[in-house]
């Protein structure tokens, strides 16, 4: 008999007022009563809309099935078939808008807590797994992957599965791309990335760090000279924009990528660490997306006043509305119709204020979002000595400049075949945001689906090693 | 991990390290520069390419000790290694076509102007070299500049080396005497290429400076390299890290180059005490 509680239960939460303080994980997990409460909410329809809103196809009735007969480590294994990466996505997917919002019971009431379970089985399996992985056997294909961000490692994890040799290069220290450079600490702990990363080096994948493709090999030397037969690209778009406004380049403005790689990857919020940070008093964030609220939420975990500056209403924030919520709670202030016109000089070389222009909203953009307009004679100073950079990426030119005959967008977005990830060059594959420009991280696990699918489809129809020499790099 | 197969102190605060790092040996040129972190909890530090032997596999560092990680990457010896070591990044220093450029360092920057010259000499072009140190005890590859240049000339702020004065009162006289040079390149101390870049304008001289300002990554991501250019901003580690010297901001570069010397000298002086102590 199916649970027929028209609520969600909640997520077991640090208090705001505690974790304002700190960097730990802000939810805390059900636990596994509420867990099987929670499944038990599950009407498993016949006709899964849910599944229809994700983007890798999870089949989510199935494992919620699995979940409120108590059988979690089957409830893991049907995610894997779809997800490598199950206990980040419980954490950081925009349920809400895709399969939480497609699901029955959202209709009258809250839909199941699709990811929450999700969260809840991974971190399950983690902690309970044992034994060796089986290795997959080798087909002797070798494939190439750029950059160990989501896409990248879904892609490098699918075909690994199939048995392809998989070299996946990353230009960081560290593997997992924005997932250990961008998002923080509190909202995916990086331990949980690790764990990840190190399930896909026990399927057999190798992962060198310090390789900028573009520069250090590139994507031709990685076909003609090392042996790979394809290659994904999955670079990621790490640019940051900035505004153009007066006073930009002051100290104390940065960009949101700046502080939260400052932060998350360079672990500089850690007493003793050999990398600074800015302990900002009167921090401003410019933008409304989830990096803006991560950057305001982490500037808030090292004693700042945080405002966020955002020039439509609270109803058009692009950020997850988890994360909203969440910034509000520990204390974040939101100042909407509010648009940044100049930083001003306090110290000498240093930010001490932001100039802002109130707006009001007009008629509809592109984006089908209302317009701002400013408002005349409105302009206003806000006090800030820290002023932060939120305002989206876009793709690295580097693999661009540096791969012939790689067509791109105009903006620097890699041109593909959409169900494939097939760019203009043979062999060479792309997905993620180096592709869509800034998106979601489930977005780019499924694109790295969908090219690892397309890849799988190329190379078997080919005689594995052909005649190349198959260096190792490095 | 990189291995050191060789280590030495050019001066009392300058060292040269040569690390084993095949793939960054292989493709590196003069101009680029490579991100190094000492240890496992190390900052990401910009270096520039000092000299590289592409047979052996190795990539020469010539760095300065100015802070806490530069500290950590000097107490590392021959036969260990730096724990990571990734590039060559930024582009490198545009040569091609050059006949005739007079090549300006000062203090460290010497290390970075270096391969500079060794390339331009390397292409037939002519190379005057004009080196700048505020004393003797500080010089650094006297003798590989004197190899690579058609002319030499030395400067020191005490006059204990070479000719008492500025690298912009030497590289006055040269064109004053009637050198004739295509281009100017100059690497050093912000301050000193502000002024090169300012006198080289009164002349109508094409100038290059190279930057190092601070960044993290390396590859476009963090955006903290950012500086004016013509108007324009510009990050040093995609775009440059050599920029047309009579466009650039040099009072903001220099103000940005000091955001964290607080920071700074208060981890300098905790590994300081922290070495003290072991030892």
């Amino acid at each position: 008999m199916p649970n027929m509680s028209p609520v969600k239960n909640p997520m077991p939460a640090q208090d705001p007022e505690v974790r304002a303080g700190n960097f730990q994980e802000v939810a805390l997990g059900y636990s596994p009563e509420t867990a099987l409460d929670e499944a038990q909410r599950c009407l498993n329809c016949k006709q899964k809309f849910c599944v229809g809103g994700c983007p890798v196809k999870i089949d989510i009735p199935a494992f919620i099935h699995q979940v409120a007969e108590g059988d979690i480590e089957e409830a893991y294994r049907i995610i894997s078939r779809s997800s490598s990466l199950p206990a980040v996505c419980g954490r950081v997917c925009p349920q809400e808008s895709q399969c939480e919002g497609q699901c029955i019971r959202g209709k009258k009431g809250d839909p199941v807590g699709i990811g929450r379970l999700e969260r809840f089985v991974a971190d399950w399996h983690n902690a309970h797994a044992e034994g060796a992985v089986d290795q997959p056997a080798s087909n002797g294909h070798r494939v190439a992957i750029v950059g160990s961000g989501p896409s990248g490692l879904t892609c490098a994890g699918d075909l690994a599965k199939k048995g392809y040799q998989v070299t996946v290069f990353e230009a960081l220290h560290l593997a997992g791309g924005v997932l250990v450079y961008g998002i923080p600490e509190f909202r995916l702990p990086k331990a949980i990335v690790e764990k990840e990363i190190d399930g896909l080096r026990a399927l057999g994948v190798e992962i060198q760090t310090n390789v900028i493709i573009g520069r250090t090999i590139t994507v031709d030397e990685l076909m003609a000279e090392y042996g790979f037969e394809a290659v994904f690209i999955g670079s990621g778009a790490g640019l940051p924009k900035f505004m153009s406004i007066p006073g930009e380049n002051m100290n104390g403005v940065c960009s949101a990528n700046e502080f939260l790689t400052r932060i998350n990857l360079m672990k500089a919020y850690q007493p003793g660490a050999a990398t600074p940070i800015q302990h900002g008093h009167k921090v401003a964030v410019v933008g409304g997306g989830n990096v803006a609220m991560d950057a305001a939420r982490c500037a808030r975990r090292l004693g700042a006043e945080v405002q966020i500056i955002y020039r439509r209403t609270e109803k058009e924030l692009p950020a997850r509305r988890e994360e909203v919520e969440h910034a509000m709670e520990e204390g974040i202030r939101f100042s909407f119709l509010t648009n940044p016109v100049a930083i001003l000089e306090g110290e000498k070389g240093w930010c001490g204020s932001i100039r802002v222009q109130h707006m009001e909203l007009g008629e509809p953009d592109a984006s089908g979002r209302r317009r701002p307009v400013p408002i005349e004679g409105s302009e206003e100073e806000i006090p800030a000595d820290m002023v932060i950079m939120a305002l989206g990426t876009s793709p690295n030119p580097l693999i661009k400049t540096t791969t012939e005959g790689l067509e791109t967008q105009r903006w620097g977005g890699i041109v593909v075949e959409e169900t494939t990830g097939k760019t203009s060059r043979e062999g060479v594959y792309a997905g993620g945001d180096a592709v869509t420009g800034a998106a979601t991280v489930i977005l780019a696990m499924g694109a790295g689906k969908t090219a690892a699918a397309a890849i799988d489809e190329y190379l078997s129809g080919k005689t594995a090693g052909s005649d190349k020499s198959g260096e190792e790099p490095g | 991990m990189y291995r050191i197969v060789e280590k030495r102190a050019l001066n009392p605060t300058v060292i040269l390290m040569t690390v084993e790092a095949p793939l960054v040996a292989r493709r590196c040129e003069p101009g680029q520069f490579v991100i190094v972190r000492a240890d496992e909890n190390g900052e990401r530090i910009p270096l520039t390419v000092a000299d590289f032997d592409r047979n052996r596999g190795t990539v020469t560092i010539i760095f300065q000790l100015v802070g806490a990680s530069t500290l950590a990457l000097s107490r590392l010896n021959e036969g260990e290694s730096v724990h990571d070591f990734a590039g060559p990044l930024g582009r490198p220093t545009h040569t091609e076509g050059l006949k005739k450029v007079a090549v300006v360092g000062g203090g460290v920057g010497c290390a970075i102007a270096y391969p500079v010259a060794k390339k331009l000499h390397e292409q037939g072009t002519v190379v005057h070299s004009v080196t700048g140190f505020r004393t003797k005890d500080l010089v650094i590859l006297e003798d590989e500049f004197a190899a690579v240049s058609d002319k030499v000339c030395r400067v020191s702020d005490d006059g204990s080396w070479g000719e008492k004065g500025l690298v912009t009162d030497a590289l006055k006289q040269l064109i004053e005497s009637g050198e004739k040079y295509d281009e100017v390149i100059t690497i050093g101390p912000l301050i000193m290429m502000k002024f090169v870049c300012r006198l080289t304008k009164e002349y109508g001289i094409k100038t290059v400076a190279s930057m190092n300002p601070i960044m993290i990554d390396g590859t476009g991501m963090c955006g903290g390299c950012r500086l004016t250019v013509g108007g324009q901003t510009r990050f040093a580690c995609v775009d440059g890290p050599e920029f047309d010297g009579h466009e650039i901001d040099f009072d903001e570069a220099m103000a940005r180059g000091g955001a964290y010397k607080a920071f700074e000298r208060h981890a300098y002086d905790e590994a300081c005490a922290l070495f003290r102590e072991v030892k």
